[in-house]
């Protein structure tokens, strides 16, 4: 095995984050080497940066022993480093022939040699043990089957570093077995894989080597079977054992008082492509917290109780009322209220003002003819802008314009107008620098004291410990256990989620 | 939330005073608190600052080449003058514009507008022809078929999902065949005074289709800003995503949105044929989405949706009209008209687009600094 | 052949025949060669026009300033051929490259600001229309031997019908499309870019390079058919081909082309030229239906086939 794609020092910043810090990265031919991180921890820039989609601030990338920089992502696809997106980002209006030959088709007499092109693409995808039509729209088949088209191509283009992102997050486990085959034939070939992903079984099942980010940094690098997963979840959330003992203390309290009648009730829901067999009680002015690592289905919980996603099994009652939900509108107008996990395509409405943002669900609420003439908006934005110090100078400037700490902020002040009986949170505090997490902890905790019930989900375990008087734990879209009390502990809930 | 409601009245009422913090604090809220709502509103002059100074710098060019281009007569209970003829003529367009305003800020288009002008001409000049029918069911005939007409494009947009451009096309390009249905191929005439008052009555001095667009833009401001309206289809221009997690009606407001759009339409059709007091479907309105499109454009808002400004779009429409009026009065040859209209349509174009102001900024740098 | 995703054509293809044999079973004369031939021959201008069209629909643009530009090149031929005295040859030489120029620098304004073809193309329109009526407002006469001989040129074929200059250039141009569009790597980078435009960028496609060249493509055939246009009209007019861009819009859009671009053929749009074709056919041997009822019901196709890839591209998404 030769080292055949280094890292050197990368950093990347973008206009006031820093997403990269002196990362390195060594990857060696004929091995499949696991890139692991939560969100924000750098991975997906760290993949630009290698794969010519982004252009690096500082350090240095060494191909074949020699120094490249790449200008775009033909550049990187040129010299052999080929890239398999999430979303595949193949052409499914093209057939799956022309798909794998787009820009080098087999041509005869200065045209396109058809034949050739069919008879190439059926010998391609024979090693991938893929006998379909060639024919046919790439839109005919399933993600799974995409995904193997997209990874032949890069085959086909001659790749010698194949990176794949999150292949597996559509795929049912038959389909996964395909891939890791087609995986494993590629690593005999020689060929290196960066397999980016966020389930632990199969990282264990296929990698040989894995690197893991946090905020930017490379926090590790291992040999998968010397890692124990106890240790990789450590290291990737961050947290030492030993910090964790004091936050345990402050949850006691609260956990004694009588048991209050349940709010919210999840019976055996199920939701297509999303969370199954799934229980959960939020008792009367307590806080639960959802735990697990990202795709485990947190959010997805959250979906399903707003009326984003709709259930195939199951129920969800709210004070003992079976609800529907259809769309958000109806959670909404049933008290509940959710602060989605992208706050860019979800939350904020950049162009209109904080103002505008802060007022927008109350008046959605109260309806369109019921107008919050424009003090009364800023009497309510005051309000809130105040209550959870919203920094800002400018109430009527773009919402776009903030920080994320801030953003996020105007958004939990829109939902708190209208005063919820339920208050979702799905990942309140991701993206946002550290300082800002601790005054959205700490408003958290004063929504707690002031008897409002709530579900947050959250990858800072330290922070959910704090302040939930219970944690469910998630692992591949099912419950895996409940943690209350004196169980709950970071340590204990970092077990659950690496062991179930 | 009523609590809420009143909670937030009452401190709105009050003015700037809370009654929550210690006298100390107090006056620096109420300072913070004051200085907060001031940088935005200068930032909002900035949008009317360019339309509105290309439209005095026209009306100026006008004034430089005819002397008398300002002058105001007034005869026979009526005013005369250039600038009442330019208010007069942009009647339809502007009122296109207004409706149009509202598509274009969910994100959508709607070319049909004039296609339905002809419609609702030919329905109305038809019914006229039958003296049974009062002028009010005229009336309301042709603000209903322009209703319907938005109706029918929004559905096509919100329920079934299809692209803006394509759905109005359809009525854009079947509506006039429609028009002409109706009208047996012929110019449909009729003799009406009152609802030739439309068209060419006037009140209190001013022709009657300019009365309407004041109306018009009035009645949708007192709509659009004193309910929710105008702030949801803002949002759902912006970020319909974002606005159905606020369960904003998404679907609702468009098809609202092509319905005002279309009762536009209906207006300025019945004012094209009290006008000519007929109705001729092959030319009435011929084009004139286009110049309604391009008002919206010249007042600043974005193709894409968002935040729109209806006194802008007339605006917008002013200065089309001024534009073919100065170079008139210029003495230029009227077939210089649409040359010098397109090269004012990719000025406003290039203009609002960020790459080519970045490219402008860094062209005057370079000189300034004169070296790279 | 019978590929799902040639449902589309073959249904144009069906309704154009069934129109057609209604047409012949209703009428003498109808289902004759000549009133075949002539369905091309009196739309071959916006045949080649609509070619022009179905590649920026293809690749999810739109080029609404193609009458415009018939208009003008049919003016400058005028104005070369008649005042300046030019040899017509020497006319259309100039005047093809130039119409070339102007649709790249529309493309070029569109990739380079990410501006929206919508509006770069409408603000194309007015200023080809302007530049025409700035050259000459009326309609100026073109008269020159080489327009006798050109239009005498042609085929007798059988039944009377007549295969003129027009109809062989429109056979040479649709060869040519077919040929690019489906056996060489602009073809195929017309089609991917239309897709996902993100994705083409990925794989490697050329998108500046393709984009800027279609809406050339598409104005040199603009040009093209405003210079046959003054064969049929033996003159320039300014104000001619209006609404034709809605026309061939049309055409692509009753060919199967989705508007949102990635699907569909040349082919398709000939054969919706056709079909409108022969709706107009039909009314006019019918002689009592008014030509409004050509407008109607092109809408209700237009509305058929719009639903139409609707429905079948709702499909599609469930198999993904």
């Amino acid at each position: 095995m030769s080292l055949i794609l280094a890292l050197k020092n990368i950093s990347k910043s973008y206009p006031g984050v820093k997403a990269l810090e002196n990362v390195d990265l060594q990857l060696f031919s004929g091995e499949v080497h696991a890139l692991l991180g939560e969100n924000g921890a750098g991975k997906s820039t760290l993949v630009k940066v290698m794969t010519g989609a982004e252009t690096k601030n500082a350090g240095e990338i060494i191909f074949q022993n020699k120094s490249h920089d790449f200008a775009s992502p033909i550049a990187a696809q040129q010299v052999g480093i080929s890239t398999v997106y999430q979303e595949v980002n193949l052409l499914p209006n093209l057939s799956v022939a022309q798909n794998l030959f787009l820009g080098h088709e087999p041509k005869r007499f200065g045209l396109i040699d058809y034949r050739a092109m069919v008879k190439q693409a059926e010998q391609l995808l024979t090693r991938f043990k893929l006998d379909i039509d060639v024919t046919a729209d790439l839109a005919k088949y399933s993600v799974a089957v995409q995904q193997l088209i997209a990874i032949a191509r890069g085959v086909a283009m001659s790749a010698q570093v194949l990176v794949l992102d999150e292949p597996t997050a559509s795929l049912d486990a038959d389909e996964v077995q395909i891939l890791f085959d087609v995986m494993n034939q590629l690593k005999s070939e020689g060929v290196a894989i960066v397999f980016i992903t966020h389930f632990l079984d199969q990282v264990y099942q296929i990698s040989d080597r894995i690197t893991v980010l946090r905020n930017g940094k490379q926090v590790g690098e291992y040999l998968t079977a010397e890692l124990p997963r106890a240790k990789l979840v450590e290291t990737m959330l961050g947290k030492e054992l030993e910090h964790l003992a004091g936050y345990q203390e402050a949850n006691q309290t609260s956990a004694s008082a009588a048991t209050p009648e349940t709010l919210l009730a999840f019976e055996n829901v199920s939701a297509k492509g999303s969370i199954e067999q799934f229980d959960l009680e939020v008792p009367k002015g307590q806080a639960v917290g959802l735990a697990g690592l990202l795709g485990s289905g947190r959010t997805e919980v959250c979906k399903a109780l707003f009326g984003v996603d709709t259930l195939s099994e199951g129920s969800i009652t709210l004070a003992g009322k079976k609800l529907r939900l259809s769309q958000p509108s109806d959670a909404i107008n049933a008290g509940i209220a959710l602060c989605p996990e992208d706050r860019k395509t979800d939350g904020i409405i950049g162009p209109l003002s904080i103002r505008e943002n802060i007022a927008l669900a109350l008046q959605a609420r109260l309806g369109w003819w019921r107008y919050l003439s424009k003090s009364k908006q800023q009497a309510l934005a005051d309000l809130y802008i105040d209550k959870l110090q919203i920094a800002t100078p400018d109430a009527d400037k773009p919402i776009g314009q903030l920080s994320g700490g801030n953003q996020q902020k105007v958004i939990l002040a829109r939902w708190l107008a209208i005063e919820p009986t339920l208050l979702v949170l799905d990942e309140p505090t991701r993206g946002i620098d550290i300082g800002a997490h601790a005054e959205i902890l700490a408003l958290i905790k004063a929504l707690c004291e002031e008897g409002m019930s709530l579900l947050v989900t959250s990858s800072e375990l330290e922070e959910l410990v704090a302040f939930a008087n219970k944690v469910v734990v998630l692992r591949d879209r099912k419950k895996v256990t409940e943690l209350s009390g004196h169980e709950l502990t970071s340590q204990h809930v970092m077990q659950a989620i690496a062991e179930g | 939330m009523k609590e809420l409601v009143q909670e937030v009245s009452a401190q709105a009422e009050q003015g700037i005073a809370t009654n929550t913090l210690k006298s100390t604090n107090e006056q620096a809220l109420a300072a913070a608190r004051a200085a907060r709502y001031q940088v935005g509103a200068s930032n909002n002059f900035g949008r009317y600052l360019w339309p509105s100074c290309a439209l005095i710098l026209l009306l100026a060019v006008n004034l430089i080449l005819d002397a008398s281009f300002f002058t105001i007569a007034y005869q026979d209970g009526r005013f005369y003058g250039s600038l009442i003829d330019i208010l007069n003529r942009c009647a339809p367009v502007a009122l296109l514009a207004i409706g149009m305003s509202l598509v274009i800020a969910t994100g959508g288009i709607d070319l049909s507008v004039g296609a339905v002008m002809a419609i609702a001409g030919a329905v109305c000049a038809n019914l006229l022809l039958v003296p049974e029918i009062s002028i009010f069911t005229v009336i309301m005939a042709g603000i209903a078929v322009g209703i319907l007409a938005g109706v029918i494009n929004g559905s096509l947009v919100s329920y079934l999902g299809i692209q803006p451009i394509v759905a109005t096309l359809l009525l854009m390009v079947a509506g006039r065949g429609v028009a002409q249905l109706i009208n047996q191929g012929q110019i449909v005439t009729f003799q009406n005074d009152a609802f030739a008052f439309i068209g060419v009555g006037n009140w209190l001095g001013l022709p009657m289709p300019v009365w309407l667009v004041i109306g018009m833009l009035l009645l949708c401001q007192l709509v659009l800003r004193r309910t929710a309206l105008g702030l949801f289809i803002e949002a759902v221009g912006c970020n319909a995503s974002a606005s159905r997690y606020l369960g904003i009606n998404d679907n609702g407001i468009k098809l609202f949105a092509y319905a005002i759009a279309g009762l536009c339409a209906g207006l300025a059709g019945m004012i094209s044929a009290a006008d000519i007091q007929g109705s001729d479907a092959n030319n009435a309105g011929l084009w004139l989405e286009l110049d309604a499109i391009l008002a919206v454009v010249i007042g600043g808002a974005a193709l894409t949706g968002g935040r729109f400004s209806l006194l802008l779009s007339v605006v917008g429409a002013l200065i089309i009209q001024t534009l073919a009026t100065t170079i008139i009065v210029s003495g230029l040859p009227a077939k210089y008209n649409l040359l010098i209209k397109a090269l004012v349509i990719l000025a406003v174009l290039l203009l609002q687009s960020e790459k080519f102001r970045n490219q402008c900024k860094g062209l005057f740098t370079f000189n300034s600094k004169g070296a790279v | 052949m019978f590929a799902q995703r040639y449902l589309p054509l073959w249904i144009t293809a069906s309704l154009l025949v069934l129109l057609f044999m209604v047409g012949a079973f209703q009428f003498n004369n109808f289902g004759s060669l000549r009133v075949v031939v002539n369905l091309f021959s009196d739309n071959a201008f916006l045949m080649i026009t609509a070619i022009g069209m179905t590649l920026v629909i293809l690749s999810g643009g739109i080029d609404l300033s193609v009458g415009s530009v018939i208009a003008l090149s049919g003016v400058a031929a005028s104005v070369l051929i008649s005042q300046y005295q030019w040899h017509p040859l020497a006319a259309f030489a100039v005047i093809l490259p130039l119409g070339t120029l102007f649709g790249a620098a529309m493309g070029a304004i569109i990739y380079n600001y990410r501006l929206q073809p919508f509006i770069v193309t409408l603000a194309g329109m007015f200023l080809a229309r302007g530049l025409a009526t700035t050259i000459s407002e009326q309609s100026l006469e073109i008269d020159h031997p080489f327009y006798d001989v050109v239009s005498d040129f042609g085929f007798e074929l059988s039944g009377g019908a007549w295969l003129d200059a027009s109809t062989m250039v429109l056979a040479l141009i649709l060869f040519i499309a077919i040929l690019l569009m489906h056996y060489s790597r602009f073809g195929s980078n017309i089609y991917a870019v239309g897709g996902s435009e993100q994705s083409a960028q990925l794989m490697g496609v050329p998108v500046k390079r393709t984009t800027i060249t279609i809406y050339a493509v598409s104005s040199f055939l603009a040009s093209l058919a405003g210079i046959i246009f003054t064969f049929y009209t033996f003159s320039g007019y300014a104000l001619a081909a209006v609404g034709v861009e809605l026309d061939a819009i049309a055409a692509v859009v009753i060919g199967g082309t989705l508007l949102t671009g990635g699907r569909g053929f040349v082919a398709g749009t000939i054969l919706g030229v056709l079909l409108m074709g022969v709706i107009q056919t039909y009314i006019t041997f019918d002689g009592t239906l008014s030509s409004w009822w050509t407008k109607i019901v092109i809408g209700l196709l237009l509305f058929f086939f719009i639903v139409l890839q609707k429905v079948l591209n709702v499909k599609d998404a469930s198999h993904a």
